[in-house]
């Protein structure tokens, strides 16, 4: 039999993405969100997970895809990475997929730029690409400040 | 890992680290039997555990080192230099392969054959016949090592043998031989964390053989105070033995101290609890702070008499709860600092030095976490000490001064901070060469080379890329050095200053907070979002209305200032600093400045709204953050929500209010630049009537404001002004003070006050907001105020020297009890022209 792994799949901008399920803390609908002046963009802010604070990323921002409607509200998907939680902000959560091995593929060269470091590949899903997410690659935010946004 | 296997790792580590201490002070103390002896049981506890565990290597070298022990310890051999060099080459081979097991749970492939060798031929130079130069001295007690130990632990009280006296069993032996087993005995016990070695209890009673021990009674003399007490003496052995003149009574306490400390160190139960736990347990105390900051907010709207004794008793524990868990992550100093005896040998030897080193104060508590923040200053301070500081043997001949350098450390609690210094007797500060390199790397100008006084030339040191060493070498040096130790203690809150004097030494002083995980803050809002200052940066808080706003706030080409008590107060809005969005303050048009201080730098910080101050719980931010400066972390507020906390020192950087790198250390700054002595407290200096110089703690009071005279308004016996939505009462200080003239006076409370703008000082008393006028402000300051005079009048509590001048210190509850609120007051008719204002002046006058 083929080895298989479990997905947690989300959605960003019609794209089909998945983290391993093991990495999932939870996901979680509508934190309020402390934006945190002077941070890197992708910095959403800080929002209380149950007492403990974390970093919420806005996904599509990191992943140079276009922002998402103002009235639409992300949803929170908490996960665990080297430096404690941190929540990545998605716009739909979708089902947990079990992918066969044998239907993974490394990004196509023709994928370069800052992107390509966080897709680790995808799996070739019944009509859809299921693109596998570098969490730890994602959560390193260390670009500098954004500049100076009309003040 | 096997639990067992665990435990060994644990308790060798432990047994470890004292090794290294243990070693050192034998070095200097070769003929401390005791300490050899435990040095040679914790080398063959590890030797033995390590052969039941089936780790062999470490076995074989734990073994050489013991054989080694054994022939000091029978005296075939003395201890050198180079045979204790060889003993801590052991330990750490010891150390290095338990860290191997740490990992791999195996003892690694190192099987140290040139330790091994060097130990074998330590021992086979001893075997060849090198006179032992300590031959040990059998039968004679180390009588000196037992009282060191105690009486450092206590203060003795005085007068009186107290009631704890042990009685007397049977009669000791005590002939000379036999005494060392008690000493034997007596030194485990003063060392509890000692494994379990067996101890032999004295047969005499603990009273007796102890004052022998410690050779404060003779035997024989014991013996006779005893069969006193058997032949009927009903008193205490203590008291025959004082009464026949055999021993001081200051002895007889001193013994009976030690028996009770001994007690309580054995009786205390001690459980080992993992750092994880205590850590999740500091943050669910945390999660139960804020839950119950949400209580009391809640319970603050509701009347409902139940719940508001629920939410006050929970208030309660939880306060408690918060105080004890924060406790258990309490560690005493010392932990870090055993390593330091070690470093500072192997450092002295490498550079040829001789160097003692003290410690006092170990037992002193911090947070763990600031224990950790602070090992690495530390470490940097002392080595600087040995490096630089302590000169070389012959150096210190030539001055006179004894050949081994000596280095103190001494920690200690002061006004809710722990002190540290580190202080070393060896050359001192080179002020020309330091104001020289300063001026060659252009750090300051020759004009401010000139002004600046030595103190602040010391200081300079603590700026980046600044080193005076003259060579390079791998221990310091490098020049990025004292400014990341002062960086690394302003992180958490802490200040770091050095005092210095050519030829005599040099003493750096660290203060640093108690704790880190709980700090009282001030919380304020700024277009939209509150932000969290730290309330050791906050100085005063200034509040601008209506059109003093355009009036007070000036404009340095085009750079915000306010004139804070004659002096110029750059001014920051925090709004845009943040590039948040730009508001119109508070909604009522009013400014609010918050003073902070950064780096001995006053700066005034414009925010919409004051909100209040609160305990908040720190939480770090994360790495996606660290790039932020202008953030120390984050906190969870009453409603849930995240507040960040500003870092005042980042903001005030980025505000450019100090440059990351120094440039001036002028004038104004001598005044802050605050000299430690005593403990200090913050006052704020005014004049009172006739100008005179008066103060009070900067802590009793809420705020300072000024307000217009025109707002002053009667309200039936009093004066009183709009405030905040509230009815200020107020008290003009001027006739507060005495009594007997207090009815007539406040009627003329308006006459007094002309057309400029009241300078009030705005305090609680007894659960009322009161004001209280005074002349002008003229400053804040920082000083320890010790009495130097008592009081004259009422109201005055004494009087003391604050900035070389005579000032009264005011005591404010006092006043306020005695300006008569609430007590009927005069007529108002008195009016407030001029006229009546002389009219009562002289009738004043007359009184007089």
């Amino acid at each position: 039999m083929d080895e298989t792994s479990q997905f947690c799949t989300f959605y960003l901008d019609h794209l089909l993405f998945g983290v391993e399920l093991r990495g999932v803390q939870e996901v979680i609908r509508n934190l309020e969100v402390t934006r945190v002046p002077l941070a890197p963009g992708v910095v959403r802010g800080l929002i209380n997970l149950r007492g403990q604070i974390v970093t919420a990323v806005d996904l599509r921002r990191r992943l140079s895809l276009p922002p998402l409607a103002a009235d639409a509200l992300p949803m929170n998907l908490v996960v665990g990475s080297a430096d404690g939680a941190v929540s990545l902000l998605v716009d739909e959560i979708g089902d947990v997929a079990e992918v066969e091995e044998s239907t993974f593929e490394r990004p196509p060269e023709t994928l370069t730029g800052s992107v390509r470091a966080m897709i680790l590949g995808v799996y070739k899903l019944d009509g859809r690409l299921l693109h596998v997410l570098d969490t730890e690659k994602a959560c390193q935010v260390s670009e500098p400040e954004p500049v100076a946004e009309a003040r | 890992m096997d639990e067992i296997v665990k435990d060994f790792l644990i308790e060798s580590g432990e047994n470890l680290d004292r090794l290294d201490q243990e070693l050192v002070k034998l070095e200097s103390d070769p003929r401390a039997k005791e300490l050899l002896a435990s040095i040679f049981r914790t080398i063959h506890t590890i030797k033995g555990s390590a052969g039941f565990l089936g780790f062999l290597r470490l076995q074989r070298v734990a073994h050489a080192g013991e054989n080694l022990l054994s022939r000091l310890r029978d005296g075939v051999l003395a201890l050198t230099g180079e045979v204790t060099s060889g003993l801590l080459a052991m330990v750490d081979a010891v150390r290095n392969m338990l860290s191997e097991i740490q990992a791999t749970e195996h003892d690694g492939e190192n099987d140290y054959p040139e330790l091994l060798e060097l130990l074998q031929r330590l021992q086979e130079t001893a075997a060849a016949g090198a006179p032992a130069k300590f031959p040990p001295e059998a039968g004679k007690p180390a009588a000196s090592l037992v009282p060191e130990i105690v009486v450092r632990k206590n203060n003795v009280p005085a007068a009186v043998v107290p009631e704890v006296v042990v009685p007397v069993i049977s009669v000791p032996t005590v002939a000379a031989p036999a005494v060392e087993a008690p000493v034997a005995a007596a030194k485990r016990e003063a060392q509890p964390a000692e494994p379990a070695a067996p101890v032999h209890r004295p047969v005499a009673g603990k009273l007796g053989g102890l004052l022998v021990e410690s050779g404060r009674v003779r035997a024989e003399d014991l013996t006779h105070a005893l069969a006193e007490q058997e032949h009927g003496d009903q008193r205490r052995l203590g008291e025959i033995l004082v009464a026949l003149g055999l021993c001081k009574q200051e002895d007889i306490l001193a013994a009976l101290q030690t028996i009770e400390v001994r007690g309580r160190e054995t009786g205390v139960e001690t459980v080992r609890v993992g750092v994880n736990l205590l850590d999740k347990l500091m943050t669910l105390v945390g999660e139960l702070v804020l839950a119950r900051n949400q209580l009391l907010q809640f319970s603050g709207r509701t009347s409902d008499a139940g719940v508001n004794a629920i939410s006050q008793r929970m208030n309660l524990i939880a306060s408690e709860l918060q105080e004890e868990v924060m406790k258990t992550r309490m560690q005493p100093i010392g932990n870090t600092w055993s390593k330091f005896p070690r470093t500072v040998r192997d450092l002295a030897l490498s550079c040829g030095k001789e160097v003692r080193l003290e410690m006092e104060g170990q037992d002193t508590e911090l947070d763990r976490t600031i224990i950790e923040a602070v090992k690495d200053p530390l470490t940097h301070l002392v080595r600087n000490s040995v490096d630089h500081g302590i000169e070389s043997p012959d150096a210190r001949r030539r001055a006179g001064k004894p050949a081994g350098g000596r280095l103190s450390l001494r920690a200690f609690h002061e006004g809710g901070q722990v002190n540290i210094e580190i202080s070393d007797d060896g050359a001192g500060l080179d002020r020309e060469r330091i104001r020289s390199k300063a001026l060659e790397r252009g750090v300051i100008s020759s004009d401010q080379a000139a002004r600046m006084s030595e103190h602040e030339i010391f200081r300079l040191i603590f700026l980046p890329g600044f080193s005076t060493a003259e060579k390079v070498t791998n221990v310091s040096g490098r020049g990025v050095g004292m400014d990341v130790v002062r960086t690394n203690l302003e992180k958490i809150g802490g200040t770091v200053d050095l005092q210095s004097v050519a030829g005599k030494g040099t003493t750096v002083r660290i203060k640093i907070p108690l704790t880190l995980a709980i700090i009282p803050a001030l919380i304020v809002a700024s277009a939209g979002d509150r932000f969290a200052i730290p309330q050791v940066n906050l100085l005063e808080l200034v509040r601008l209305e209506g059109e003093e706003v355009a009036k007070r706030i000036e404009k340095v080409h085009g750079v915000p200032v306010h004139r804070l008590r004659g002096r110029l107060l750059p001014l920051v809005y925090l709004n845009r600093e943040l590039r948040l969005a730009e508001t119109g303050g508070g909604g009522d048009g009013a400014v609010n400045i918050v003073v902070l201080q950064a780096d001995k730098r006053q700066f005034g910080l414009i925010v919409d709204r004051i909100i209040d101050s609160e305990e908040i719980v720190v939480k770090p931010l994360r790495k996606q953050l660290k790039t932020v400066k202008t953030f120390a972390g984050s906190s969870i507020m009453g409603d849930g929500r995240v507040a960040l906390i500003l870092d005042v020192v980042g903001l005030a950087q980025r505000a450019s209010v100090i440059a990351e790198t120094q440039q001036d250390h002028g004038g104004a700054e001598k005044s802050a630049l605050a000299e430690a002595a005593a403990e200090k407290r913050r006052f704020l200096l005014f004049a009172g009537p006739g100008g005179s110089r008066m103060a009070v703690p900067l802590d009793t009071l809420e705020r300072l404001e000024e307000l217009p005279s025109s707002q002053v308004e009667r309200a039936g016996t009093h004066w009183v002004a709009q405030y905040r939505d509230q009815i200020l009462p107020l008290v003009n200080l001027e006739f507060a003070l005495e009594e007997r003239r207090r009815q007539r006076q406040q009627a003329k409370f308006m006459a007094n006050a002309s057309s400029a703008p009241l300078q009030v000082l705005v305090c609680r008393h007894e659960g009322r907001t009161v004001g209280l006028v005074v002349e002008q402000i003229l400053d804040i300051v920082e000083d320890a105020a010790e009495l130097k005079y008592p009081a004259s009048r009422p109201g005055v509590l004494y009087s003391t020297v604050i900035q070389e001048r005579v000032t009264e210190l005011i005591d404010v509850p006092a006043i306020l009890s005695g300006a008569g609120l609430g007590l009927a007051g005069p007529n108002p008719a008195e009016g407030d022209s001029a006229k009546a204002r002389s009219a009562a002046a002289s009738a004043a006058e007359a009184e007089n």
